[in-house]
């Protein structure tokens, strides 16, 4: 365990260098790919930041529905859950995409892509965060009930900030996976990474080069999602890991 | 409301769908072997005595988990052909699947391995026991059946993505969904019923994998 | 017996179950204001039960607790007794502070913080109003040299006193003390004692502790019950209770805590 970071760090050295020596072989196609693969590299990146604002509101509203709320409440944060994670993403997608304007409800593609992925990772998160609110000690509500704080206080001033520090690296991986969603929306039109790759690939068919790129691309992106929250965790966790030192 | 659902197109396209539906779990269940074989490979590969290996290894399990499997799809369906190597759509998404799933699956077993006492390496080491023995026969008997639930939650997961398979046009469920609602133009239907199909499929397996964890908490006593 | 005029707390055949176990048995128990009392007795006779009920962590089955005159469970509608709503748990609550067994300090606050999080959120005091409160408190339990530490860098003589400091911040007419030494090193003991015993000088603090440190009950308590079964077996001043205790179990109790002690 603690040599971990370490060895994190060596391996992203390594990925980056194969990148690197990568980049160097194929300087041609990765001059000309590149304006165009950028361009679909920011529908992801734009996709990928709605849908993580979609997916922690969601998440935050089902996860408090469910343990604090009416029984109507609870019903309904459950089937959002089960609903979202019992189908799947694409098929999620698709029902917003096409089936939608049958209710009189048309979006436009960005839109149903953001919602989807967003409501998706969102069911998950609502699970993660309800974990994170449950794993804090029983003995701090009763503490804050002591000093007569309200259950809303209790909540955000003592009970969130701990929970917030549990719930960094597995909001983390579901980042990742909402990133890796993204691809998705290339099959409802959008214009992103994976929907350029395979224009491109049509036009030139230079499939090699291509799709290497693309996958690289979308480790890059994936490995800063990964530092931000790292050091989102180091930040929050300052004061908890200060005290567990002595 | 223009909202209607039809039930005599509804009844029309079950037994289609029921068909494609039986694609999807072989996708499923092809793939999740592969997963769950490899994924035993990547984990033992990474407690391997070399230095290079753990890494090598460690590097393509986070490469394959931090891109998207949708991309991997195309990459083996259109790419490796370039080396040779032509698979059919099917073979193309079950590997894949297996592949991405294997990353997934290593972390369990890894979880696992890691589990299991010291003290067990130990008293094979003092039987004399070959590292292969010691594996085969002490470790990884211990090191399984605690983890099944975990492994079984990435096969509903992998079960969830087959729909992927639809972009390089494996006529699995959703690919048949598609090719119906753009016959009939009624997308209502066929794309609702996908999505029942998964949530039905979901839930049972999601209240079968409770079961086996109590089952299996039961058996070991809570040893773990 | 021991029946006052104006009590502090009154206990009005107060029942608690857990399931099919009674834990309180038609409780009538009263403290006067500025009463200090020790509660005694074995595991499981249901006096950290009495504390939490008191501090509204536990629901009573049956029965009213009275606070400075009001009912604190109930409430009155029109002329009747209804079951008290948040607001009304509120403010008759406000009375009481706790200090725990096992502190319950905020893990993501400085010592200071967890003395001003509560004045600051649920009495609408000032920042600079707060922290001077927080700052004199730390100061009079002898950690005004540790504002800024985080808990877990105090021991744990030293959480127990921020959490003292933390209750009394609230300015109570009541102190709950559940087991306040049990989770302390030997050693770090006698800091913590001394710090109530400060308070017990201080004439506006009604002291409810329920304790196994048996020395320190018997010189700082005005009375002592002893609890058996849910019930008050025996009580009465310390002399009385230490020296010539009358009930069977009571012997039975003090003769094992004090061979081992």
């Amino acid at each position: 365990m603690q040599e971990k970071p370490i060895q994190h760090r060596l391996v992203i050295v390594g990925i980056l260098s194969l990148m690197a020596g990568f980049a160097v072989v194929t300087y041609s196609s990765f001059r000309e790919f590149l304006p165009e693969l950028l361009r679909g590299a920011l529908v992801t990146i734009q996709v990928t930041l709605g849908g993580a604002m979609v997916a922690v509101a969601a998440a935050l509203i089902a996860a408090v529905f469910k343990m604090y709320g009416s029984l109507f409440g609870r019903w309904l944060a459950i089937f959002y859950i089960e609903v979202f994670r019992g189908t799947s993403a694409l098929v999620q997608l698709f029902w917003m995409f096409f089936v939608l304007p049958y209710f009189g409800i048309t979006l436009e593609p960005f839109t149903v892509g953001v919602l989807a992925l967003g409501l998706n990772i969102g069911a998950y998160g609502a699970e993660v965060i309800r974990g994170a609110i449950q794993s804090i000690d029983k003995g701090q509500w009763e503490a804050a009930t002591a000093l007569n704080l309200s259950r809303m206080q209790t909540l955000r001033r003592i009970i969130l900030p701990q929970a917030f520090v549990v719930m960094i690296p597995p909001w983390g991986n579901l980042f990742i996976e909402l990133l890796k969603g993204t691809a998705l929306v290339s099959m409802i039109t959008l214009g992103d990474l994976a929907f350029k790759a395979q224009q491109l690939n049509q036009n030139t068919l230079r499939t090699v080069e291509i799709f290497s790129l693309v996958l690289i691309m979308y480790l890059c992106l994936a490995m800063i999602i990964t530092s931000l929250m790292r050091a989102l965790e180091r930040r929050a966790s300052r004061g908890l890991v200060r005290g567990r030192a002595s | 409301m223009m909202f209607e659902w039809d039930w005599n197109y509804t009844w029309e396209i079950l037994p289609i769908l029921g068909e494609a539906s039986l694609v999807t779990l072989q996708a499923t269940l092809l793939g999740f072997v592969l997963a769950a074989v490899l994924g035993l490979a990547f984990a033992l590969l990474r407690m391997s005595r070399l230095v290079y290996i753990r890494w090598i290894t460690t590097a393509i399990i986070e490469f394959i988990r931090s891109t998207p499997l949708l991309i991997q799809i195309f990459f083996l369906y259109y790419v490796m052909p370039e080396f040779g190597l032509t698979l059919d759509a099917m073979t193309a998404g079950i590997l894949a699947l297996g592949v991405h799933y294997a990353c997934y699956c290593s972390e369990v077993y890894r979880a696992g391995l890691d589990n299991v006492p010291k003290g067990q390496w130990e008293a094979a080491i003092a039987l004399n026991l070959s590292p292969y023995a010691t594996l085969r026969n002490v470790i990884i008997p211990q090191a399984i059946p605690p983890v099944v639930p975990a492994l079984s939650n990435y096969l509903v997961a992998l079960f969830k993505e087959t729909p992927l398979l639809s972009a390089i046009a494996v006529l699995e469920l959703m690919q048949t969904a598609k090719i119906l609602a753009s016959e009939s133009f009624q997308y209502t239907e066929p794309i609702t019923l996908v999505g029942l199909y998964f949530l039905v499929f979901s839930l049972i397996s999601a209240a079968l994998s409770r079961q086996l964890e109590a089952w299996l908490n039961t058996r070991h006593g809570g040893s773990r | 017996m021991n029946q006052v005029d104006n009590p502090m707390v009154r206990f009005e055949n107060v029942t608690k179950r857990y399931g099919s176990h009674t834990v309180l048995d038609k409780l009538d128990f009263e403290v006067a204001a500025n009463e200090k009392v020790a509660i005694i007795g074995p595991s499981g006779s249901g006096k950290t039960t009495l504390l939490r009920m008191l501090m509204t962590l536990e629901e009573i089955d049956d029965g009213i607790i009275y606070v400075d005159g009001e009912p604190l469970t109930h409430m009155l509608d029109g002329d009747r007794l209804v079951p008290a709503n948040r607001k009304h748990l509120s403010r008759v609550r406000a009375k009481i502070g706790m200090v725990f067994q096992h502190f319950n300090l905020f893990p993501h606050m400085s010592a200071v913080n967890n003395c001003i999080v509560a004045p600051l959120t649920v009495l609408g005091l000032s920042k600079d109003a707060a922290y001077e409160r927080a700052a004199e408190l730390l100061d009079m339990v002898g950690l005004g040299d540790k504002l800024d530490h985080y808990p877990g860098q105090l021991s744990g003589g030293q959480k127990q006193r921020v959490a003292i400091a933390r209750a009394l911040a609230m300015r109570p007419k009541i102190m709950l003390f559940d087991e306040v030494t049990s989770a302390l090193d030997p050693e770090l003991v006698g800091e913590v004692l001394k710090v109530i015993r400060k308070l017990g000088d201080a004439h506006d603090l009604t002291l409810l502790m329920v304790t196994h440190e048996m020395g320190f009950a018997k010189e700082f308590a005005d009375r002592v019950c002893f609890f058996d079964q849910g019930k008050i077996a025996e009580q009465g001043t310390p002399e009385e209770i230490f020296s010539a205790p009358t009930n069977e179990r009571t012997i039975q109790f003090l003769s094992a805590v004090l061979e081992t002690g």
